[in-house]
């Protein structure tokens, strides 16, 4: 500071000013992508939170239907004495699906662990826009007021389901849920799409421009190939789903009439006009949400790719095919969109060549799992808290996979088209599948962002309990579909083909109940290890990928030097050194001596 | 713990194909959790695809979930005594697990496709027009038994009554009532009132959901007498879950007294009823 004239009072003020200063551009405001990255985190675990406590009411009504709901009961819903009623019942579904996609599984992937690890895991000291980076941050709060708001707007929360189908979504008459929350929830979703839109661009001008020097494309980490390919399909789908939105704000704001039929009518109400095509949004929104599907998906993968060959100690089996494979699913995602709507009285000629492409994209899927399993053949598996949430990706992934295929024959679906097969498809996908791995990942990567360890006992019991409740919830709801147990029925007793099923429900929303009550032990573990976690150095797993190698955690501006990438980042036993890991950053042996 | 952590995942196929089979086997807890009756005569076809995928994908299920146990015993850090297989990866075994499953997921996606075509192309036909050809511009459709029409939160039924027209004078209204005569090709127009619904028959595996401005068609041969379900599938808005209709199968005498009685029942007034008044 060049005033040093300055008298000690002026100056000490001068200091607590930058303190504050500081604070709020370190923390808050902060353009550092490490703090974005657990800025993301944290947000999202909180909206997890969020979700599962959805979930559970959604639970508690197909246990226990039109039952008072203890202690919370009464103070949500006096006005029905404690119990969930069927307006609320709609707006839980939404809410609980809207939350966990656009508010936990979508930004804590790219939000959280791209914005971590792409600097790092590439050799750059940030992002190459960090101002973008902070709004795409900031831009997610928006997001979370309008969706908050949602719930305090009448009808207590948008309750068109999360795919918001017109003309329930767009008739304000419709449904209780149609008025203003449903605008909130529109816009709440545009702002999430804004956020990752700005998200999408940063990555990939970072990945394609900032790499050390060394570090080509083929010597990415599977983690940053997964986030590139997320950023592509983000770029490419998002502005669909954003327009779409705008054309929905329209109908039910401006009278005009995208997806209104002539004459539409609900409750006695007619639209101001018409001669739109309700499906006309089922297309535009599934173009955007199937590829999001794999937003959901791929990052997740590429995480758990890099955990498996870690802790298998052996380089990752066929690191091209896995590349390829992303890709293709990434590729293929873009034209399978239709096999949300084999139902919806799309043409059916249409419905069979969408049939045939989603078949062809399990065979990506396919190819990834038999690259899993190859990588552990042959290895010294490590059964570690990271490890055991990984393999538990891949048996799960297994599930969710082979169910999508039932879903794809056309003439199967005619039965289990919403029926709880699909639901159990897509939590196995998305909770058993991605959530799993979102937990791998911040027990593996926890190291790097607070310098200490969290612990393994607990995150092994968190593991356990989360994996048998969770396979306890979601497995019978396989059986539940096959019996055509309908999604998104507030009573679905009231048909006498379900009403057997009361006590296979009981049973799972018990098993709901324990699972959401579990978390408890991972965010304990999670609060008390950020601050009394054993102190761990640089690289307490012996991974070999560039963050390994800056410090824990790291500075503004990531390294202490200039990392210069010699090797893939799966060199994990490599006959070449004595040890069984040989980082990217570490010189040939035959290069030392030169250097001697 | 690996050997711990091995057969935990060892469980995820035992248990997996235990779940399945114990519903499967009607046995105790999960009697009747299975794929309902099917009363159709399309619906074997469906079923069959059903049970075709669903012992395909159970094999492999059963392989991936045994290899992974089998890797995670043999392969624990803390048992194994060999050094690790240092390998990047195998191009042929790669061509292989690209190849096979490619195959077998193009075998299915054409095999199912004449069920899917029985279920929504096929409209049947009354005949196939002057040209006798079938698949003709042509071709006279089957008209329909009756108009179901979705609205929040009961389905319309419209019969055409004596004339066989829709939308004369003798049209018979009724509420989530629906008869149909048993062993006939019988053919509904359906549409919507309001919102999107799904007009679902789990035991005639008929599914579709309904679009306001759009008129579509279903069809289907009842096989066996009794009274089912018409679930709504697709989220209508608060009484989405009581939107129920029922489907009764009878001869074709019951049903056409039954529809005799209903178009007397709505023609009759107050005011012309019979003697004594």
């Amino acid at each position: 500071m060049s005033s040093t004239t300055a008298g000690v009072q002026t100056h000490g003020h001068a200091h607590a000013e930058a303190g504050v200063g500081h604070f709020v551009s370190t923390y808050v405001f902060s353009r550092d992508h490490k703090i974005i990255g657990l800025q993301f985190l944290f947000s999202t675990l909180l909206w997890f939170l969020v979700g599962g406590l959805l979930a559970l009411g959604i639970r508690w009504q197909l246990a226990w239907p039109w039952t008072n709901m203890p202690v919370i009961g009464p103070m949500l819903f006096s006005g029905e004495g404690g119990q969930i009623s069927p307006e609320f019942y709609t707006t839980l579904f939404t809410m609980h699906a809207t939350v966990m996609i656009f508010f936990v599984i979508i930004p804590i992937l790219a939000g959280a662990f791209g914005n971590y690890l792409i600097p790092l895991m590439i050799g750059a000291d940030d992002m190459a826009f960090p101002t973008l980076n902070m709004l795409s941050y900031w831009f997610m709060w928006p997001a979370f007021i309008c969706i908050g708001g949602s719930f305090f707007a009448p009808g207590n929360g948008a309750g068109a389901g999360w795919t918001s189908y017109p003309p329930l979504s767009v008739l304000t008459e419709a449904a209780p849920g149609s008025g203003m929350a449903q605008t909130l929830w529109l816009l709440g979703v545009t702002f999430v799409g804004v956020s990752s839109m700005m998200g999408s661009v940063n990555y990939l001008t970072t990945i394609i421009q900032m790499r050390a020097p060394g570090m080509t494309m083929f010597r990415l980490p599977m983690t940053i190939w997964a986030m590139f390919i997320t950023a592509v399909l983000q770029a490419f789908a998002l502005p669909v789903l954003t327009a779409a939105g705008f054309m929905q704000l329209g109908d039910r704001l401006f009278g005009t009439g995208f997806f209104l039929a002539d004459g539409a009518t609900a409750n006695n109400m007619a639209a101001a006009t018409g001669g739109g095509q309700p499906l006309l949004w089922q297309h535009l929104f599934w173009f955007y949400s199937h590829p999001a599907v794999y937003v959901m998906i791929l990052p997740a993968m590429g995480m758990v790719s890099d955990i498996i060959s870690c802790f298998s100690r052996k380089p990752i089996f066929g690191y091209r095919p896995m590349v390829y494979a992303i890709a293709g699913i990434a590729g293929l995602g873009f034209i399978v969109w239709g096999h949300h709507m084999f139902m919806s009285g799309m043409n059916p000629y249409l419905g069979m060549t969408f049939m045939v492409t989603t078949m062809l994209i399990a065979l990506p899927s396919a190819v990834k799992v038999f690259n899993w399993l190859g990588t552990m053949w042959g290895g010294k598996i490590q059964f570690t808290t990271p490890m055991l949430f990984a393999i538990s990706f891949v048996s799960m992934f297994i599930i969710g996979g082979l169910s999508g295929i039932f879903m794809a024959a056309t003439p199967v679906d005619i039965f289990i088209h919403d029926t709880y097969f699909i639901v159990a498809h897509f939590h196995y996908v998305l909770f058993a599948g991605t959530a799993m791995a979102v937990f791998g990942a911040i027990y593996f990567w926890f190291p790097k962002m607070f310098g200490r360890m969290m612990n393994e006992t607990w995150g092994k019991l968190h593991f356990f309990l989360t994996f048998v409740f969770l396979n306890g919830t979601f497995y019978t709801m396989h059986i539940l579909g096959a019996v055509g147990f309908p999604r998104r029925l507030a009573d679905p007793y009231h048909y006498e083909t379900f009403r057997h099923l009361l006590p296979m429900n009981q049973f799972m929303s018990v098993c709901a109940i324990l699972m959401v009550s579990v978390q408890v032990i991972f965010a304990a573990n999670l609060i008390y290890s950020i601050f009394y976690g054993k102190p761990v150095g640089r690289n307490p797993w012996h991974a070999n990928s560039l963050e390994w190698m800056a410090p824990s955690p790291p500075g503004h501006g990531n390294f202490d030097f200039q990392p210069i990438v010699y090797r893939g980042p799966y060199e994990y036993g490599s006959p070449e050194v004595d040890s069984d890991y040989y980082p990217q950053i570490e010189p040939p042996p035959d290069e030392k001596k030169d250097e001697d | 713990m690996g050997r711990f952590w091995s057969i935990l995942f060892l469980m995820v196929p035992v248990i997996g194909v235990g779940l399945f089979v114990v519903p499967m086997a009607d046995m105790w807890p999960m009697q009747n959790h299975w794929l309902p009756e099917d009363i159709s005569e399309h619906g074997a076809s469906i079923d069959d695809l059903y049970y075709f995928i669903l012992y395909l994908t159970g094999v492999i299920f059963i392989a991936t979930g045994l290899t992974l146990f089998w890797f995670l015993w043999r392969y624990d850090a803390a048992k194994n005594p060999d050094p690790v297989k240092f390998a990047h990866g195998n191009h042929t075994l790669e061509v292989i697990w690209s190849i096979v499953p490619a195959a077998v997921l193009l075998f299915i996606a054409i095999h199912q496709m004449t069920a899917w075509a029985e279920a929504k192309l096929r409209r049947p036909l009354e005949n196939s027009g002057p040209d006798g050809i079938v698949g003709t511009a042509d071709d006279v459709y089957m008209k329909p038994l009756v108009e179901v029409t979705g609205r929040q939160f009961e389905w319309r039924l419209r019969y055409p009554g004596a004339d066989g027209e829709l939308g004369t004078r003798d049209d018979i209204y009724l509420v989530n009532d629906l008869h149909v005569p048993v062993n006939e090709e019988v053919v509904m127009t359906i549409k919507s009132d309001d919102v999107l619904h799904s007009f679902f028959l789990p035991n005639v595996r008929v599914k579709q959901d309904v679009v306001p401005g759009m008129r579509q068609y279903v069809w289907f041969k009842a096989k066996k007498i009794g009274t089912y379900d018409i679930v709504c599938a697709e989220l209508c808005g608060w009484g989405h879950y009581k939107m129920k209709g029922r489907l009764t199968v009878e001869s074709r005498e019951d049903f056409d007294r039954w529809i005799q009685q209903k178009y007397q029942a709505q023609e009759t007034s107050q005011f012309t009823a019979g003697p004594g008044d």
